[in-house]
């Protein structure tokens, strides 16, 4: 099987080699099977449109521009340029592509799907999204926000496959409880109802069922929420991994309230609650396949009490949101994406715990993309950031709330960090999934 | 974090970018390469060109050893993670590397039993406890992951195991920096010199390239001032009119390399009389393959493979990133067809690839850097 | 994949020679020392980590040596820097 044209010689063996015509009209049509050639012919089909239309446009340009640039002759440039002008040239179309309608072109869902970064994000858009489609939903919030009766009550859902089940610092039915209670928080709401479905694997101990159950109840007695209705599947030995769990919660949002991402501006600043990385680390560590040990427990934890006290003593929280998959750098992603605004941090200024950096190093993986369970990031009017760090620096588990940037106008859409080292680099949406089922 | 973050010191790179641009000849322009994949990584990853003058570019090189991987090697891997009963082992930076019909990665969306590893010793541990199938590790890196590759098969000849084996894709650098240096397309100043490879193979086998090319060399370490001293040193020896090699990262890197890990590589393997390396062609004596002696080890024999040559899709460009001819954004490609989330090529895929690097860290010129700075 | 990591090797294991266990700030991995069998690392000293071997020792003095040339570089700087300031100030 072959990819790209025809006519490039290529030593086949026993295949045939004549299985593509590059003017075929339907590119998916040549590949059947796997997704090797289809999405690739057609995303360079779209890739020359927009190049002929860059060139007329360019051909103007250069007309004005006179005899005295350096012409640089590249193998592979379509046409001479100046060399920033090429790269700008580029960058735009990568930002054109980025915002094209998203699409999924996996014809089958892979890990990655499930990691809270680019394709977790292609794969709502392109089909939860796109079927669903209501006013409601296009925030893709934490939770939905509705208005029932004139009452605005926060509504949110999240389901539980985390491996192991049991870890340092929790276990799965603790991630249940918080994670929901989280969600709503994040809205401004006040947690208040929770339901709970189970699906258990045929073989389960109850034992650890119980444990489990009774880590919720606790769990939702701190967060001073009731579990009021739930349900329980039974799969065959070999599916559910043990236990599974799906949360749902709905919370009521305070009158004055209006929390979201799209609100922040430039001058806001950023913080975090607290210490990143922690709980993605520990989960990899627990799986007990790294030959690694390290004193690293989950931060899981209900957010609700903190957000209460952050909202009590200032009007300027512009959005709040959990850490969770994708960590700190998809949050910041989403920031800059849904408000249009550039986002700029400080390597220096992000809490990290020394031992998550060391097991983050030794594992090859940023901490920024690490998933938390008991950390928040909030988005402040500048005007307040101070009262706000003191307001989140004044409950426990704000202790070591941080100040770690900034938004503003230039480079909207794009996180910029600004690096330990004094250089600057972009932080972009993850991609792959380097830390399967973490939550 | 010690050794690393002294080497992280702001305020030294300062002073080490003023010296360095003061070494700049007015007028003159400099190309310098970085060889090692992991060099480009740190340079985009920390931000480094921020911190040198306009004059010196640096050109990367292809010492990225998943992005010299050929389409039909890595279409070799996935049939052998294909047959019946085998467990295939792979790094993760090899996961997502797209072959003709998709990479490990959609394999293993599609059933196959397809497990990242952090360590070649990871994947003798699956196949101890799996004595009912048969594992494959898919070796790939420079020499510096090959004694590695190399201590494991002695491992499992010593415990006696069946039912482990390795697809060796080990490559060897001198041969891919001699393509650089034969290569009419490429003018260069001065090499920053592989680290880790180094540790292995030690300094002297880039003396060639000071004394037959009349090239300055600096082995380097992976920390930001790392890379900004050892620019440092090329920048004073070319003011100079010197070329030799020279050892920054001597806190890691023994001039005479490590000699127990030579000879377990030389133990276990030997070199290829040809291989063919993405982007550069069919390179003789490049690459290693598993001796005689340790066949019983070796997948190639165990198993049937394709052995198909595919040439890379016509748009990819691969090729010229990886000599050094294009910048990443000059590829027709990139960041439309190409992204690290549907990567056509191996560049963009690999996170030491230039492309992947540049795409993830550097994505913005120099001028609205600056703009966004003044703010 | 150029990957590695210092490490402070803590203690060996104890019927296995080539293994060690290692610290990377507070996090504890056992990794395999056989490469470094001519000369192995006692505990206290420092490895470089690579895909679970260790490749190389950290030799103290070199490294002492390379943090004195960066000190003298950002000293060298940090007098110039005085001297044009001095010399803007009059």
């Amino acid at each position: 099987m072959t990819t790209g044209h025809v006519d490039q010689p290529v030593t086949q063996g026993a295949q045939d080699a004549d299985g593509q015509d590059p003017d075929a009209q339907d590119a998916d049509s040549q590949d059947p099977d796997g997704q090797g050639a289809g999405w690739v012919q057609e995303a360079l089909r779209e890739h020359d449109e927009q190049l002929k239309s860059e060139q007329r446009n360019q051909e103007q340009a250069s007309q004005e521009q006179g005899d005295q640039e350096v012409r640089h002759a590249h193998r592979g440039s379509p046409q001479p340029l100046p060399g920033t002008v090429r790269e700008e040239l580029v960058l735009e179309r990568i930002d054109r592509a980025r915002r094209a309608r998203p699409r999924v072109k996996e014809d089958r869902i892979t890990m990655s799907h499930g990691a809270g970064g680019k394709a977790t994000q292609t794969l709502i858009e392109a089909v939860f999204l796109d079927a669903f489609r209501n006013p409601l939903l296009e925030p893709l919030e934490d939770a939905a926000q509705l208005r029932v009766n004139g009452a605005r009550i926060a509504l949110s859902t999240d389901s539980y496959v985390v491996k192991p089940l049991f870890f340092p610092g929790g276990n799965i039915g603790d991630l249940a409880v918080n994670g929901t209670v989280n969600d709503l928080a994040m809205a401004g709401a006040v947690p208040l109802y929770l339901s709970a479905g189970f699906i258990l694997e045929e073989g389960f101990p109850v034992a650890d069922l119980t444990k489990i159950v009774a880590s919720m109840q606790a769990a939702a007695q701190l967060a001073g929420v009731q579990i009021v209705t739930g349900d329980t599947k039974v799969v065959e030995k070999g599916k559910a991994d043990g236990c599974y769990i799906n949360t749902a919660g709905i919370g009521m949002i305070e009158p004055d309230v209006n929390l979201g991402v799209a609100h922040a501006r430039p001058g806001d600043a950023i913080m975090v609650s607290g210490p990143i990385g922690d709980h993605g680390v520990t989960i990899m560590l627990a799986r007990g396949e790294l030959d690694i040990e390290a004193d690293v427990i989950s931060d899981t934890a209900p957010l609700n009490a903190l957000v209460a006290s952050l909202l009590a003593q200032t009007t300027g929280v512009r959005a709040l949101r959990d850490a969770t998959r994708g960590g700190v750098a998809t949050i910041l992603n989403e920031i800059a994406t849904a408000a249009g605004v550039g986002v700029l941090v400080n390597e220096d200024d992000i809490p990290v715990r020394a031992q998550v950096r060391g097991a983050s190093e030794l594992l090859g993986i940023d901490p920024m993309y690490v998933a938390c369970e008991g950390r928040l990031v909030a988005v402040v009017d500048g005007a307040v950031a101070d009262i706000a760090l003191a307001a989140l620096r004044a409950h426990p588990q704000g202790a070591q709330a941080a100040i770690i940037g900034h938004v503003r106008a230039e480079l909207p859409g794009i996180v910029q960090l600004k690096t330990a080292f004094g250089g600057t680099r972009i932080v972009d949406l993850l991609v792959g999934d380097p830390l399967p089922r973490i939550c | 974090m010690r050794f690393v973050d002294e080497f992280r010191d702001a305020d030294k790179a300062h002073a080490l970018a003023a010296k360095i641009a003061d070494l700049c000849e007015p007028g003159r322009q400099y190309k310098l390469m970085e060889v090692c994949g992991g060099h480009t990584h740190t340079i985009y990853k920390h931000g480094l060109e921020d911190y040198l003058p306009e004059q010196i570019t640096l050109v990367h090189g292809p010492g990225c050893p998943v992005c010299v991987i050929p389409m039909g090697r890595v279409d070799d891997a996935m049939a052998l993670a294909a047959e019946p009963d085998v467990i295939m082992t792979s790094f993760g930076d090899m996961m997502r590397v797209p072959g003709s019909n998709g990479s490990f990665f959609d394999a293993k969306a599609r059933g196959t039993d397809i497990r990242m590893v952090y360590s070649p010793l990871d994947s003798l541990k699956i196949a101890r406890q799996n004595p009912d199938k048969r594992v494959v590790f898919m070796a790939i890196g420079f020499e510096t992951t090959a004694p590695s590759t190399a201590m494991t098969v002695l491992r499992a000849a010593k415990e006696g195991l069946q039912n482990f084996s390795i697809f060796c894709n080990h490559v060897t650098i001198i041969p891919a920096i001699k393509a650089i240096l034969d290569s009419p397309d490429l003018r260069l100043d001065g090499f920053i010199g592989p680290g880790h490879v180094s540790t292995v193979i030690g300094c002297r086998p880039y003396e060639f390239i000071a004394r037959d090319y009349g090239k300055p060399v600096v082995v380097a370490g992976f920390e930001p001032l790392d890379i900004l001293q050892s620019i440092y040193l090329l920048m004073l020896q070319l003011s100079q009119g010197k070329a030799i090699i020279e050892n920054q990262y001597s806190r890691v890197v023994p001039w005479d390399g490590n000699m127990v890990a030579l000879k377990a590589i030389g133990e276990t393997m030997e070199l290829r009389p040809y291989f063919e390396w993405r982007g550069l062609g069919f390179i003789s004596h490049s690459a290693l393959k598993v001796r005689e002696q340790y066949a019983s080890f070796d997948a190639e024999l165990l198993f049937s493979v394709p052995g198909v040559r595919v040439a890379d899709p016509k748009a990819c460009q691969c090729g010229e990133v990886l000599k050094g001819v294009l910048k990443p954004w000059e590829c027709k490609v990139f960041g439309t067809a190409c992204t690290p989330e549907t990567p056509i090529g191996t560049c963009m895929v690999s996170p030491e690839g230039a492309c992947a690097a540049y795409y993830n860290y550097g994505r913005l010129t120099r001028t609205r850097v600056k703009e966004a700075s003044r703010s | 994949m150029c990957l590695g990591i210092p490490g402070e090797v803590i203690e060996f294991l104890a019927d296995q020679p080539d293994l060690a266990r290692v610290d990377v700030s507070g996090v504890r991995r056992v990794i395999n020392v056989g490469l470094l069998s001519d000369d192995p690392p006692k505990p206290g000293e420092w490895v470089l980590i690579h895909v679970g071997f260790a490749l190389s020792k950290i030799d103290e003095d070199e490294a002492a040596a390379a943090m004195a040339f960066l000190e003298g570089i950002g000293q060298a700087y940090e007098d110039e820097i005085a001297a044009l300031q001095e010399s803007m100030i009059e």
